[in-house]
């Protein structure tokens, strides 16, 4: 557990009860999903404009009542939370550089989507998540330094998935949205009061697991939000070679609501994601959240997005910044300073330094360690191994 | 001048517009392979000459890419399918066994398959999970694919011409580490058998069996053993899929000792089938077990640990030790 990620972090057991008057029935898919062209970027839910304005408007009518309750400390809170990220993720990708990380798959531009889902979730919800939800991480009080041992090369994962339901990063694409709704079948079978995330990509929407997933899910009304971080981008593909219809809709087909947020606005992703989890907790079944954001980085540290994209597109993109834009509205009502702004900067400032000591401080694990938990109940095999291997290597230490 | 330097990427690279210009029916397929030319960029620079129509970006699915791959063949086009790693042709691994290499046999021979799958594999690059994996006995072990892995620039070169030319499914392992070493390529050589063996060094005490990565690592403890006094002969086994069982025996009945070295993990292995045949064909010439030099059981391991994880020049040299001491 962290120090740094307590804030925002209360359960929200009684978030059926802040239903709205006006929220959709089970069946009707949500007021976002309706037949969108191509090539217009489809109607989206947003709460805080580009300039930090808030917004009232059809389109979010629905799902504004879900932040009512959200003071200016809250506010504070998430703006916090999105700062620290971007911190984090900044001082991850300069460690990579450094040669302290092999590797680093920035969440750059993506800190609302993850924030905003982050915090609408309940401590007793499970969270499946792919390779860059640093920031949902961080929503759920996973130490930011035990997301870097796999980058490290040190481990394959690197914290127990139950101590806070988060699991563990999952790389092969889509793989982890079959394992969000199989544990959603059992929390629905356990009765339980609680629902399950899964994150994935715009890229990964075009596996077959996914597919499998929006099915299952469906078949069995299981409490399971499935976020998508359309990010518009999957390494080199546009979504363009990903799918022809916009990626909200696809729920539709399935059998349940598709609603596609303003990823880069962070009151819009937490209102959606809360209405989203309200449904499923309520025995609604699934929904698709399609958070229409942005990757303002590389795909990962390996990759030279120079090569496939144009720097008009990113540049269009930054004025959709979602830290400025909730610092400006933060600003316009009054609700956080200059000073504030300083003293964030500085406990930001430490916690990257934490970070970085405490990488650097990082053993490599022990030799024999490629023979443990290979099973849970032991095998000749490996044992045989081990002992051979063990052997082999006390050869050198004897002068051998 | 037909013989070039070049580092295996190029190697390839060269290959594949090579097979793009000479058969309008050769498409290129796989995630990322347009304009990025792919993660290593083997196929750089191909979409640009090409167009999109030949070298295809492919959504996210790898399933989709095989299982349409099967379907173009079927409609008599040349598919070559990059994966992006080892571990990402699970999805796919249904349409390969089930479906792709099946389907000469149970049409009668009357459909081929002349479908190509492209695999950087096999670890040494310090990734995260599922990118250094070594598959291949999984495939080798499925009737109807025929594998192979080259282990320098002029094999990179023709063995991929060869295996675009084959009528049968060919999955073709790329030893990623290698991509940058550097060999000469000779653009107008009468290459050998795409299923050949080939021995790369010749010795008379022990032959050390290897494909892909390994070579190199088998050529530089022979290199290691001279100095020794000890003559180690290296065979490149080439192909996993037929594998080149009287070309590996001839060099066994004059060393009449063998090490086979991958790494993959040991068990059901490559290796286990070669000792097996091996000792089967040649009993009474060998004077020792064959001796097998490979990954654990165990899954592999976290990039920090790899270097222990795979044979090394220390391992397989301990095993020529071992052979030598029977
Ligand atoms: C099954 C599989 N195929 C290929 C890859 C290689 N790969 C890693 S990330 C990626 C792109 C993913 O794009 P998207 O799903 O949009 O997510 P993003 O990385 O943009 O967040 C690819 C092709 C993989 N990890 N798993």
């Amino acid at each position: 557990m962290t120090v740094e990620s307590t804030a925002a972090r209360k359960p929200r057991r009684s978030s059926g009860t802040k239903r709205a008057a006006g929220a959709a029935s089970a069946a009707k898919p949500a007021a976002a999903a309706t037949a969108q062209t191509q090539d217009a970027v489809p109607q989206l839910v947003q709460l805080l404009t580009p300039e930090g304005e808030r917004v009232e408007n059809a389109d979010n009518a629905e799902f504004a009542p879900f932040v009512a309750d959200i003071t200016t400390e809250d506010l504070r809170g998430l703006y916090r939370d999105m700062v620290m990220t971007r911190r984090f993720d900044g001082e991850a990708t300069a460690l990579q550089r450094q040669g302290e990380l092999g590797l680093w798959a920035s969440l750059l531009g993506q800190e609302a989507a993850q924030i905003g889902s982050g915090r609408a979730l309940n401590d007793e919800d499970y969270v499946f998540p792919t390779y860059r939800e640093h920031g949902v991480a961080w929503c759920r009080g996973v130490d930011p330094t035990n997301l870097l041992g796999m980058f490290r090369g040190v481990n394959h994962g690197g914290w127990d998935p139950n101590t806070n339901n988060f699991h563990l990063y999952t790389i092969v694409i889509g793989s982890q949205t079959l394992h969000a709704t199989g544990y959603a079948m059992g929390v629905a079978k356990d009765g339980a009061d609680s629902a399950v995330i899964a994150y994935f990509g715009d890229g990964a929407s075009s596996q077959g697991d996914v597919m499998e997933a929006f099915n299952f899910a469906a078949v069995y009304n299981s409490p399971v939000v499935f976020f998508c971080q359309n990010n518009q981008w999957a390494i080199s593909e546009p979504t363009e070679r990903q799918m022809r219809v916009p990626l909200y809709q696809r729920a539709q087909g399935f059998g349940f609501p598709g609603v596609r947020v303003d990823g880069n606005d962070v009151l819009a992703c937490l209102a959606v994601t809360r209405w989203a989890l309200d449904r499923a907790r309520r025995g609604e079944g699934p929904t698709l959240v399609e958070a229409f954001t942005y990757r303002m980085g590389a795909h990962t540290t390996s990759d030279d997005p120079t090569k496939y994209r144009r720097d008009e597109e990113t540049a269009a993109w930054e004025a959709k910044d979602p830290i400025l834009r909730l610092k400006a509205h933060l600003l316009a009502t009054g609700g956080a300073d200059e000073a504030y702004f300083a003293e964030l900067e500085a406990e930001s400032e430490a916690m990257g330094k934490r970070v970085r000591e405490a990488v650097r401080a990082m053993p490599d694990p022990d030799t024999m360690a490629i023979f443990e938990n290979v099973y849970a109940d032991g095998h000749a095999l490996v044992d045989e191994e081990r002992a051979q291997f063990a052997a082999y290597l006390a050869s050198f230490e004897e002068g051998h | 001048m037909a013989v070039e330097k070049m580092s295996i990427a190029k190697a390839l690279n060269e290959s594949l517009r090579k097979a793009l210009e000479q058969d309008p029916k050769v498409l290129i397929m796989g995630e990322d392979v347009g304009k990025l030319g792919g993660v290593f960029r083997i196929t750089d620079g191909l979409q640009k000459d090409f167009g999109e129509e030949r070298v295809i970006d492919t959504p996210l699915a790898e399933s989709g890419i095989v299982g349409t791959a099967i379907g173009l063949a079927l409609r008599g086009y040349r598919p070559v399918v990059e994966i992006q790693f080892d571990g990402f042709v699970f999805p796919a691994y249904d349409q390969i066994v089930t479906q792709l290499a099946k389907m000469h046999a149970r049409a009668l021979g009357k459909v081929k398959m002349p479908v190509v799958i492209r695999i950087p594999y096999a670890g040494g690059i310090g990734a995260v999970e599922h990118h250094s994996e070594s598959p291949e006995a999984l495939f080798a072990h499925v009737p109807g694919l025929k594998v192979v892995s080259p282990s320098n620039a002029s094999d990179a070169y023709w063995m991929l011409q060869q295996a675009i030319l084959s009528d049968d499914p060919v999955i073709f392992f790329e030893p990623k580490r290698r991509y940058w070493d550097k060999g000469e390529v000779d653009f107008d050589a009468i290459p050998g058998e795409l299923h050949k063996a080939r021995v790369t060094r010749e010795g008379s005490d022990v032959t050390l069996a290897a494909y892909g990565p390994m070579v190199k690592v088998c050529l530089e403890a022979a290199a290691a053993a001279a100095e020794e006094g000890k003559s180690v002969e290296v065979v490149d086994l080439r192909s996993m899929s037929p594998v080149d069982f009287d070309g590996l025996q001839a060099s066994v009945e004059k060393t009449r000792r063998l090490v086979v070295v991958h790494e993959a993990p040991t068990f059901l292995g490559m290796g286990s089938e070669i000792a097996a045949r091996i000792t089967e064909r040649c009993f009474y010439h060998l004077e020792a077990p064959v001796l097998r030099v490979g990954g654990f059981h165990a899954p592999y391991p976290p990039a920090r640990l790899e270097d222990e994880y795979l044979p090394g020049l220390d391992r397989v040299l301990d095993a020529v030790d071992r052979s030598l001491a029977y």
